[in-house]
């Protein structure tokens, strides 16, 4: 099962703008991108076309593990405002 | 409430702040529990189960009346070694209460709620505490996205995230070490399949931790809970080694589940819903200051969650209670000073919360350092034990056997359990 299969077995609203913003100047200097391959969500991708970090912010679990992971704390992080964001109904 | 003030402010309606809501509102006290989610539960996930001691001290009818799933009467140790596995199973068959019971957070976590509204506290869901209002150093209310409120306390209950305790200055930056990203998903399977699948009988539920096998050699382990008519399943890991892996979280959780001793249990069962959440784990050397004028922090915003365990909200209703507690003496004598709060310090360390996250203070480091004994080498030789001792083949008993001793003799295992041996022995005497 893939990422996506799986994210589709979630609800979710999605927030007008993002709740987590980068400095992609700080992303361009840096080596392993760690949040590409750490999000249980798969929401970071490096593009190498426009040279920056594509951020599904949509698909966010809310879990908090991108903003200690990034070695630069180049992640801004918040929770996406209220009634917005994912919703478990197993948790 | 009049001008937006109340006693006391909770942020976060989980196991932690339901249970310092439910406590004031006992005492007669004025308090405002907020959670961010549409429902309390929403935005909650974790393995699991609550255990009976310390809910039955805030919920005393719990057992009877709230949204539980299972009894869990069976705990299982499943180590996973590539191909095959071992599995430790004790059922207790006893008449005495079980110790815990499966429960699916977002109807567990209302549940609580409503308890403590019929006790009188204030709920206000959909509202996200955007921050504290700090003056001259004491927390004096909150701002959310609509307005701001005040308090003579705030309780910080906003889980392991906590970017409060953050601002209120009571705790540093996590450390990628210090906490595990989980994954879970929930499988949907027919009642009786569940319960012949882990020879149980109806109401009651087993729990299994995982190791090894693909989650060898890292900090990380698999978790099993039985639900009425789901299993929920998972992994966790600790962030560090999930940096160095270099795999994706949920291609690790693909691997676990393709392993034959884990795909057996999971067969047919079609998954309902995935989901992710950290557990704090950096235990007592990460724990944060717990108070200063104005405020304290309960729950795994304060860290306190005993890994080796695997306790958690019985630890965060714990805190919240005792933090309650302590407010109601504050509100009492008019003094919220920091000096005054100590109290929360005080009874924290008098109860086994602080008493057991001490006694564990080295474990993680430990386990970390031992990891390939634990969830390489002790697999594979236990594997190999079972295998010898069925084997019906061909070759003399005596050369079986001599082959097997060679074997443990090599891999060094007497010697490198030697540490274990006596770590385990410290637990006990020290205190
Ligand atoms: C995979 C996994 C398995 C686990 N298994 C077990 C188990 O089997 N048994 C066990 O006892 N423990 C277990 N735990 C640990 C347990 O879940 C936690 O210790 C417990 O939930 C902590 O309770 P809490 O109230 O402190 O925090 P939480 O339960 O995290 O609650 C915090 C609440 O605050 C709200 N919130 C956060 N920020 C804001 C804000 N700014 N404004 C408003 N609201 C906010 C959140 O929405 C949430 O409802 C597990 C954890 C995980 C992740
Ligand atoms: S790890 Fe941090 S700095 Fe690096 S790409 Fe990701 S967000 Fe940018
Ligand atoms: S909070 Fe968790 S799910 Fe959301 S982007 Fe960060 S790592 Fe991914």
């Amino acid at each position: 099962m893939n990422i996506n299969e799986k994210l589709s077995t979630l609800k979710y609203n999605k927030d007008k703008e993002s709740h987590l913003t980068v400095d992609n100047e700080i992303c361009k200097q840096c080596n392993d991108r760690v949040c590409t391959h750490i999000c249980p969500a798969d929401v970071y991708e490096w593009s190498e076309e426009t040279d920056s970090l594509i951020i599904r912010y949509e698909n966010c679990l809310e879990c908090g593990a991108c903003k200690i992971a990034c070695d630069k704390k180049n992640i801004k992080w918040r929770y996406p405002s209220c009634e917005h964001g994912v919703k478990f109904k197993n948790g | 409430m009049e001008n937006n003030k109340i006693q006391v402010i909770v942020i976060g309606a989980g196991p932690s702040g339901c249970a310092s809501a439910i406590t004031l509102a006992r005492a007669g006290k004025k308090v405002l529990l907020i959670e961010r989610g549409d429902n309390a539960g929403d935005k909650n996930m974790f393995g699991g189960a609550i255990f009976t001691q310390q809910t039955k001290e805030l919920y005393p009818n719990f057992i009877e009346e709230a949204p539980i799933e299972r009894a869990i009467i069976q705990h299982q140790i499943i180590m996973l070694n590539d191909n095959d596995s071992i599995k430790f199973s004790y059922k207790t068959n006893s008449n005495e209460i079980p110790n815990s019971y499966s429960v699916i957070r977002s109807k567990w976590d209302n549940w609580c709620v409503e308890q403590a509204i019929k006790a009188g506290a204030y709920f206000a869901p959909k509202t996200l505490v955007k921050e504290l209002i700090i003056e001259n150093g004491k927390v004096i209310g909150i701002k959310t996205e609509q307005e701001n409120y005040y308090s003579d306390i705030v309780i910080i209950a906003d889980g392991v995230n906590s970017l409060l305790a953050k601002q209120a200055g009571l705790r540093n930056e996590i450390k990628d070490s210090d906490v595990t990203v989980n994954i879970k998903e929930v499988f949907k399977l027919p009642k009786e399949k569940i319960e012949d699948r882990f020879l149980l009988d109806s109401a009651n539920g087993a729990g299994a931790k995982i190791l090894g096998g693909p989650l060898k050699n890292m900090f990380s382990m698999g978790f099993l809970y039985t639900n009425k008519e789901t299993i929920s399943l998972g992994i966790g890991i600790s962030l560090d080694d999930l940096k160095k892996l270099k795999m994706k979280p949920y291609d690790l959780f693909e691997k676990f589940k393709s392993h034959p001793s884990i795909a057996s249990i999971i067969k047919d069962a079609k998954i309902i819903e995935y989901s992710s959440h950290m557990i704090p784990e950096g235990g007592y050397n990460s724990m944060p200051k717990l108070y200063k004028d104005g405020v304290m922090v309960v729950g795994d915003a304060a860290m306190l969650v005993n890994n080796v365990h695997f306790e958690g909200t019985n630890l965060a209703m714990l805190s919240g209670k005792l933090a309650a507690e302590t407010a109601v003496v504050a509100i009492n004598k008019q003094d919220f000073s920091s000096k005054n709060l100590s109290l929360y310090g005080k009874k924290l360390k008098e109860s086994i919360v602080i008493k057991d996250l001490k006694t564990h203070k080295n474990s993680v480091d430990f386990v970390k350092k031992h990891i390939n004994t634990i969830t390489e080498l002790y697999p594979d030789l236990a594997c190999e034990f079972f295998r010898v001792l069925h084997n019906a083949s061909n070759e003399p008993k005596n050369e079986v056997y001599r082959k097997f001793l060679f074997r443990i003799l090599k891999s060094g295992v007497i010697f490198k359990s030697i540490p274990l041996g006596i770590f385990a022995m410290e637990k006990c005497i020290k205190r």
